[in-house]
């Protein structure tokens, strides 16, 4: 048993000088410092989109304010989207999918470990080229400019007549570099996850959260990819004359907005899938019980990775399709959150009858469970063509789409970082503050994205840097605004607990939640190597069996 | 017409007017799309309220469960730390929740689809006013192609009586980028794309002015390319469509005005009828002073504001594309004193 | 958790997993058809609407013969695999080296191609939109064909000096999975361009 492990590296620390330090961690290969540093570069851009948002939110506090010029809200609200998504969203995700996949198959690393490094790289290049803008958008001769384009990007606003200078390709490649990196981790886990299960564990006994990142790299490689090719033939027009969305020649600005979404919305579920992952992890251990329903949560997966490739234009209600086009993209829709339903049911069957611990992991699934159902539902308001024909580009797509985001993947993406932090680290994080920071961000997140919704119903439309008064907008603008303050404070609360417990937290050891999957037999945090041994596996819980000889899970499942 | 779930509009109503939504939506700036007054956003607001009822009571139960395992389920201190009965599922369960939502998605679908179909296969009456509506960035055209009028940033339509229909069908073209036409309380959005011809209609069944902006990103100014919709009785329509097809004014007290207008490069942007100033770039200024606003709703229609927005338009909306015109301050005031002739 | 001291694992038999060079390669292949996907759709999407200049009947030119070149280099690079996984090195050089020529002859055919449609007729990526679909698609895969090539080079290069082996086997099924795919593509690119475009 890898209890008996010695954490070697705890021996090796003392005497290292700081450049041997750096040194080893931007040559490594290894997937956990790999995943750690998409981590920490997920956390950098979460701060700088965070602070973004507020800006925008000042400067909506009340009509006509001028907290902002135009110019500057409208890179504000590009910026933000695109670094959320890009840089912070799919970074952190793959970052905990690098440090997780291998450790819960038994593996020793991933597949493809320096394709691993490079695909990091890739990515925080991106991430850099994105912010670079600022200084580089037009040319350094003038004002440097951040992308106004929106994060979609549309044609033809992105055309040279419309976006001189160089701040919409500072978009366009700082994304496609980030799309790169992408579909190389999608390849990598893929592999890994096929070919490195270490033996017993056949794809019927791996951990959910090994499912769900194996679909969403599946998605990863057909839905990343066309964004690449839209870019690819943006930058054909704007450099080499080419016409692809160039409507006075004849070219289409309709076939952006496909070729986008067609990426935009699978993208959605690429982002949740691995939440789901989070959420299918730890619930049954603060329940203590298996997940209910195994094969139907494969399923469902499996499910939600066709059925979402269906749906993209539920994004175009509005260009003029025709009443089939339009009829066909409802049911879709509609009919993808049936699997996703499906999934809110297991999860709440796990919980039904079990001893329910209240740490503060299984306090954001909780949180998850309840936001995540009304995103689900606005969400069906929004799938229904007409509705989406008044609330579409409205101020309730964005409280729908921020209560998927920031209700859900954040919110799944705290529970993993309270839950792993002491696998990771070998310290607990703080109770009383992981607490504090939940039930602050609750309030604040509920007066934002509650509120947000009813401007969306009195007509306010989205991507507007000031609005006019009399329209009833105002105080609720203020409310929505207030509650980002909150979160801000409960954010900083949670940087602090990360930061301080790294150094005063209680030690952890091996197992601190009595888990049942590999990643907790080995120790905390785990040795370079992984395992002294690999595993051999005969259920979905082999700690369980372990644990618990005279009734493992290998006689029912 | 008729229109399916207008069943579910009076207790919808009913409901709303509790919250205070409705109590806003009757204000006549109002922008609510639960206040509608015009076909399209009746049929929206009946099918919304169903899917609202039916979203609702999904959340109430699903609510109620997780709510009660949360409480009943939670550990003790007197569990003694034994674990709870380890199941692992059940078909039968799963088929339940399946089969149900499956059943709820149905009913949803068939009741969005007609009045998908309801909105946007209407035939065309022969009695329909005509409107070409042409995006710009960041001023509304409005073009009546029968009428032989062409104005910008407020439209008239009639008043349509539900017994003998007068809607207006509206044409959506763009000159530039995408934009988006959204008048809540009249109907849904419907964008407007360049080398593509949208089509939507409206049959407001109230006398009065309606608000609306555009609804999707354009650009710089998108914020403020607002929408003012005046909907007029026969009479007045009549009277407005009139004065609309007559040509710009004569005055010959503002003659110094006018030559300032048509000798510096207004005319480039500009159009008024009957004179040399014959640019499409900019809104058609005939009938200026017909308007309530200026700028596509960025400002008031009066002197002052005319007189800054001419001199300076970034003060009223910065980075519209119309360029300072910089003039001196007697042609500046002769120019504004000629436009304020343009009834 | 080892498996000699744990008596309740049973250990399976032979746990073999798929090898995860071709299970990389299978998911690389994947990705790059999603984005052809889109340039082809692209194409078939413009295919009459260009609002001026030369369209695809007046101007091309099916090109059988370099067509013919890439696919039977898809048989050649396939039996050169054979001959190395049966330890025939020197054959397998052979057939490699037919590989490459019969890649480098299909590049040479699509400049020739181009130079035509440029120099005589006029037409460029800028020209209309039969122009910009046309070139980026057929661009786009002569990039992956110089991309394959390069790598065909490289092992070429370890080839003639005496470093490849029948244990290299799998990493030249892996390259050949590549250059299949290149080769798909085209017969796809093929029917859109110049069958079903003209």
């Amino acid at each position: 048993m890898s209890t008996e492990v010695i954490p070697i590296e705890a021996l090796q620390a003392a005497g290292k000088p700081w450049t041997e330090t750096l040194h080893e961690w931007v040559t490594t290969v290894d997937h956990k410092r790999l995943g750690l540093l998409y981590i920490v570069l997920a956390l950098l851009f979460l701060v700088v989109g965070g602070v973004e948002a507020l800006i925008m939110r000042i400067q909506l506090v009340h009509a006509h304010n001028t907290f902002v010029s135009p110019q500057v809200f409208n890179r504000l609200f590009t910026m933000h989207g695109t670094t959320m998504i890009f840089f912070v969203a799919m970074p952190i995700l793959f970052g905990f999918a690098n440090y997780l996949v291998p450790l819960m198959i038994g593996a020793r690393d991933m597949a493809f470990p320096r394709l691993n490094a490079f695909s990091f790289w890739l990515s925080a290049l991106g991430g850099l080229l994105l912010y670079f803008s600022l200084l580089g958008g037009s040319g350094l001769y003038g004002a440097g400019n951040a992308p106004d384009v929106g994060w979609w990007a549309y044609a033809p606003l992105t055309a040279k007549a419309f976006s001189p200078g160089h701040s919409s390709d500072y978009w366009t490649i700082a994304v496609m570099l980030s799309g790169f990196g992408s579909v190389g981790t999608a390849i990598n886990i893929i592999a890994t996850i096929l070919s490195m299960r270490c033996p017993g564990m056949h794809l019927g006994r791996m951990p959910l959260l090994a499912w769900l990142n194996l679909v969403m790299s599946g998605m990863v490689l057909i839905t990343v990819t066309p964004l690449t090719a839209a870019q690819l033939m943006l930058l054909v027009d704007r450099y080499l004359g080419g016409h692809f969305f160039d409507t006075q020649a004849g070219g289409s600005a309709v076939l952006w907005m496909h070729f986008f979404w067609i990426f935009g919305h699978p993208e959605v579920y690429v982002l949740i899938l691995p939440c789901f992952a989070f959420i299918s992890e730890i619930v049954p251990v603060f329940s203590r019980k298996p997940i209910f329903g195994y094969p139907v949560m494969v399923g469902a997966t499996i499910c939600i990775g066709f059925v979402s490739m269906s749906v993209w234009a539920h994004h175009m209600f509005t260009i003029g399709m025709n009443s089939y086009a339009n009829s066909f993209f409802t049911i879709t829709t509609m009919a993808v959150g049936i699997p996703t339903g499906i999934k809110i049911f297991n999860w709440l069957g796990t919980m039904w009858g079990g001893r329910i611990q209240f740490k503060t992991p299984m306090l954001f699934c909780v949180g998850f469970l309840f936001q995540f159902l009304i995103a689900g539902l606005t969400g069906i308001m929004l799938a229904s063509a007409p509705f989406d024909w008044q609330l579409g580009n409205s101020y309730f797509v964005v409280a729908h789409f921020h209560y998927v985001i920031v209700g859900g993947i954040l919110f799944a993406l705290f529970a993993a970082f309270y839950y792993w932090y002491p696998k990771i680290t070998g310290r607990m994080l703080s109770e009383s503050l992981g607490k504090l920071h939940f039930w602050l961000f609750v309030i604040g997140f509920h007066a934002t994205f509650d509120t947000m919704h009813i401007p969306g119903i009195l007509g306010m439309p989205r991507r507007i840097y000031t609005y006019e008064p009399g329209r009833g907008w105002d105080a609720l603008n203020l409310v929505v605004s207030v509650g980002t303050a909150i979160q801000a404070i409960a954010i900083l609360i949670f940087v602090w607990n990360l930061i301080s417990s790294y150094w005063k937290g209680a030690r952890a050891g091996n197992d601190p939640w009595d888990a049942w999957t590999l990643e907790w037999s080995v120790a905390s945090p785990p040795p370079a190597y992984n395992f002294a041994s690999i595993p051999a596996v005969a259920s979905r819980r082999p700690l369980w069996d372990l644990k618990h000889p005279e009734d493992p899970d290998s006689l029912y499942e | 017409m008729k229109f399916p779930l207008k069943s579910f509009e009076p207790p919808g109503r009913i409901a709303l007017s509790l919250v205070c939504l409705a109590a806003a939506g009757r204000a006549d700036n109002s922008t609510s799309i639960f206040a509608p007054a015009a076909t399209p956003a009746h049929a929206i607001f009946g099918l919304s309220m169903f899917v609202l009822a039916v979203t609702g009571l999904i959340f109430v139960v699903v609510f109620t469960l997780l709510a009660y395992a949360v409480i009943k389920f939670r550990g003790r201190a007197g569990d003694g730390g034994r674990e709870p009965a380890q199941v692992y599922g059940s078909t039968q369960i799963e088929l339940a929740w399946t089969v149900i939502p499956v059943l709820i998605v149905v009913v949803l679908f068939l009741a969005t689809a007609r009045v998908i179909h309801a909105i946007q296969d209407a035939p065309k009456p022969a009695s329909a006013v005509d409107v070409t509506v042409i995006g710009h960035q960041f001023w509304w055209e409005f073009r009546y192609p029968k009428l032989g009028i062409v104005t910008a940033n407020e439209m008239h339509i009639p008043v349509s009586d539900p017994a003998h229909p007068t809607p207006t069908f509206l044409k959506l073209l763009s000159a530039d980028t995408d934009h988006s036409f959204w008048v809540p309380t009249l109907a849904g959005k419907t964008d407007l794309i360049p080398n593509r011809v949208n089509e939507m209609w409206l049959d407001p069944s109230r006398v009065g002015i309606y608000l609306g902006q555009c609804a999707q990103y354009c650009g710089t100014q998108h914020a403020k390319m607002l929408l003012r919709v005046s909907v007029d009785s026969a009479a007045d329509f009549d009277r407005w469509v009139r004065a609309e097809q007559q040509a710009g004014a004569q005055d010959a007290k503002v003659v110094a005005g006018k030559r300032v207008f048509e000798t510096t490069a207004c005319i480039n942007c500009h159009a008024i009828n009957g004179t040399a100033a014959d640019g499409r770039f900019g809104p058609d200024l005939t009938h200026l002073m017909s308007r309530a606003t200026l700028a596509s709703g960025g400002a008031e229609n009066t002197s002052a504001l005319l007189r800054l927005w001419i001199q300076n338009p970034d003060a009223i909306k910065p980075g519209s594309l119309m360029p300072a015109m910089k003039l001196n301050d007697a042609d500046l005031d002769a120019v504004v004193a000629y436009l304020e002739t343009l009834r | 958790m080892s498996a000699v001291t744990n008596p309740l694992v049973r250990q399976p038999a032979g746990w073999i997993l798929p090898d995860r060079g071709k299970v990389a390669m299978a998911c690389l292949i994947v990705a790059e058809s999603a984005i052809f996907t889109i340039f082809v759709v692209a194409y078939l999407y413009y295919l009459g609407k260009s609002v001026a200049g030369p369209t695809p009947s007046q101007v091309l030119q099916t090109p059988i013969f370099y067509s013919a070149c890439l696919l039977f280099s898809s048989f050649t690079i396939h039996r050169a695999g054979n001959l190395l996984q049966r330890g025939r090195r020197d054959r397998f050089l052979a057939w490699w080296v037919l590989t490459i020529v019969l890649g480098g002859l299909f590049l040479y055919g699509t400049g020739q191609e181009w130079h035509r449609l440029i120099y005589e007729h006029g037409l460029t990526i800028s020209t209309n939109l039969f122009g910009t679909t046309y070139y980026s698609l057929v661009g786009l895969h002569a990039s992956h064909l110089v991309a394959g090539l390069t790598m065909l080079m490289i092992v070429l290069y370890f080839g003639v000096t005496g470093r490849v082996t029948e244990d290299h086997s799998p990493r030249i099924e892996v390259l050949s999975m590549y250059w299949h795919f290149v080769d798909a593509v085209w017969v796809v690119v093929f029917i859109i361009v110049y069958v079903i475009g003209r």
